[in-house]
């Protein structure tokens, strides 16, 4: 496949491909280029720093959505071992947009639940694009209280651009699937660990998302319409996508700075999709560290901590 | 990918023209008379709204303003209002066409509300209950920090005083000026409704139209019984976006709490001459148990 670049990304791969050049033409003819190289390398890496120290909201947005970015089954092969996933919702089908079942963290087991994008288009269709219909959600829930039976904690892993908006979505009723969610997930005496990885896409995010605590991918974004769904509502123009995303608030900064989100995990320099492994080793410190402090409260502590924690989240004026 | 980027928990436009809409008055000379969306009839306003605003012909439920809500389903003079003064603030400075504080000052005067719900304890038939009603008129009735507290804070009441809680629904969805502070509203209400299923009191949703997309993703679908006015729009995603994203051709009367009974969602559906009494039936049920404050301390309360 083609690598993907984003507009944003093309000086630094014009350098990268310049630099390419350069060792093909001293390989082919013994040519020293050592002190270009050495110069390209160093504006490589400058030019780097300047664009991803200063990425806007929108920008984030689109590492968020990149093709080559890894998904949650990539996270759950390269951080966890002994994957059993688990299929089906008991009550109408299986859901391969949410992927679900026990696996080991070094020897912690716990549940994991992830929304799952697909790489190319066979995928996709298999997938839906990573968008839920209500058996994804139920089927999630039934494993989530597994879980709590199990005594082992919840991780889950968001990225998708929202639940499916069809009329099977409907009749089946996705808003009660994802509602029931909410309301049962405040009732899980387990740790619970949301985590966006890639796209946190509204409600369809949140059905899997009510966690004791609530991190977010450096180029990840949480939001409650997509940017062209609010500049298109707003604005009446897409062409304001740009400008709704900087309003929204929905990167890991500003939703950090609004109490929502506990904390941001690194990503290497670039975005997740430069190096998977990297990515995957910064990931699974943060879910460690969390899930190690998570266990030493109480069952009862855990679900008062996460009610209080949504609470909390009021901004309003009262005489 | 451009399939799917699209609205999900915008604010909806009903097709069709209601009462309370700014459109409407543009279109009606004086508001004397209107035609009925559903029958066509034209129709003296006055005779519609005498008439718990139903169309005289074909009973076709036209919104109803909070307070009008309140004092159908109420005791006269049981209602105590709680937290009235609770207004929204523009935490996000939100830059968009129009300032977010702008739009809540028209929205005020327009309404006379300071936001989408209003709730308090009431008593119905002498059964005292707590009771919001969400009013479509303030900002589509959209869920920001304000309606979602306030909802919090009934379900909250409910479980101190231990009483049943009711709430009438109405709401376009997510309220796109607070963000993701409106996402979180959906949580919050949930977390509340949580605690008080778990101490066994009951809930009981009226969906009214419409109610759609973040309302309906969190605490209106929740409801032990879950009621609705005919005709309502209920909806989690919108018809045009399940149009653009699907190109899929919509059954007739999707997404309807007729279409939603048939589906399985939906209760019942009560039509308002019957609600007051249905509701005061629902509730006569749900209190004979232990756990609720029985009737006797509502008859005392209100005396
Ligand atoms: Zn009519």
């Amino acid at each position: 496949m083609a690598e993907f670049v984003l507009e944003f990304e093309k000086p630094i791969v014009e350098l990268e491909s310049k630099i390419r050049e350069l060792q093909n033409l001293s390989d082919s003819s013994n040519m020293n280029v050592d002190e270009e190289l050495s110069v390209l390398t160093k504006k490589v890496e400058e030019t780097k720093k300047a664009i991803y120290d200063s990425l806007t909201a929108w920008q984030r947005v689109q590492l968020a959505r990149h093709p080559s970015r890894p998904y949650s089954l990539d996270y759950i092969n390269l951080i966890f071992k002994d994957f059993l996933e688990f299929h089906g919702d008991r009550r109408y089908a299986e859901d391969p947009a949410i992927v679900a079942g026990f696996a080991k963290l070094d020897n912690q087991p716990v549940m994991i639940i992830g929304t799952q994008k697909g790489r190319n288009t066979k995928e996709n269709v298999f997938r839906n694009f990573g968008c839920p219909h209500p058996e994804g959600y139920r089927k999630a829930l039934r494993l989530m209280k597994l879980a709590d039976k199990s005594c082992v904690p919840v991780v889950c892993l968001i990225d998708t651009p929202g639940a499916f908006p069809g009329i099977a979505s409907e009749e089946r009723h996705i808003g009660e699937a994802i509602a029931v969610n909410l309301r049962e997930m405040f009732s899980l005496s387990v740790p619970v660990l949301a985590v966006v990885i890639g796209e946190g896409g509204s409600g369809g995010a949140l059905g899997i998302g009510i966690g004791n605590r609530i991190l977010v991918m450096e180029n990840a974004y949480y939001s409650v319409i997509t940017p062209e769904g609010c500049a298109a509502i707003l604005w009446k123009d897409r062409a304001y996508s740009a400008k709704a995303a900087e309003s929204l608030k929905l990167t890991g900064k500003d939703l950090m700075e609004l109490g929502i989100v506990d904390e941001i995990v690194k990503e290497p320099l670039g975005g997740a999709h430069k190096n998977y492994e990297e990515a995957a080793a910064l990931l699974k410190k943060a879910i460690k560290k969390n899930i190690d402090s998570l266990k030493k409260m109480s069952g009862e502590e855990l679900k008062d901590q996460r009610y209080k924690k949504y609470r909390s989240i009021t901004y309003i004026k009262e005489s | 990918m451009a399939l799917f980027r699209k609205a999900r928990y915008s604010t909806l436009n009903p097709t069709d023209k209601r009462e309370d809409q700014p459109s409407k008055k543009k279109e009606i000379p004086h508001g004397l008379w209107e035609k009925c969306p559903q029958c066509s009839e034209t129709i003296y306003a006055k005779q519609k709204e005498e008439n718990l605003n139903l169309c005289p012909r074909c009973s076709y439920h036209y919104p109803m303003t909070a307070w009008n809500r309140i004092k159908l389903l109420t005791d006269e003079g049981s209602f105590l209002e709680f937290d009235a003064d609770m207004e929204s603030v523009d935490k996000l400075q939100f830059e968009g066409v129009a300032p977010y504080l702008s739009k809540l000052e028209e929205n005020k005067k327009k309404t006379g509300l300071k936001d989408a719900v209003v709730y308090g304890t009431a008593s119905l038939d002498e059964r005292k209950y707590v009771l919001a009603v969400m009013d479509f008129r303030f900002l589509g009735a959209s869920m920001g920090c304000v309606v979602g507290e306030k909802v919090t804070r009934a379900a909250e009441l409910a479980l101190k005083e231990k009483l049943p809680f009711v709430i009438a629904t109405a709401s376009g969805g997510a309220r796109m000026y607070e963000g993701m502070l409106s996402l979180m509203q959906m949580a919050k209400t949930s977390g509340a409704l949580e605690r008080l299923d778990e101490a066994g009191l009951p809930y009981i949703v009226i969906m009214t139209h419409p109610t759609t997309a973040g309302v309906t993703a969190s605490f209106a679908s929740l409801g032990d019984l879950i009621l609705a006015e005919p005709g309502a729009m209920i909806a989690f995603a919108g018809p045009r976006v399940i149009k653009d994203t699907t190109q899929a051709k919509l059954p007739e009367g999707f997404q309807t709490a007729e279409f939603l009974l048939k589906k399985g969602l939906i209760d019942k559906i009560i039509g308002r001459k019957n609600l007051r009494n249905e509701l005061s039936l629902c509730l006569e049920y749900v209190t004979s148990s232990c756990k609720v404050h029985s009737a006797e301390r509502g008859k005392a309360q209100a005396k």
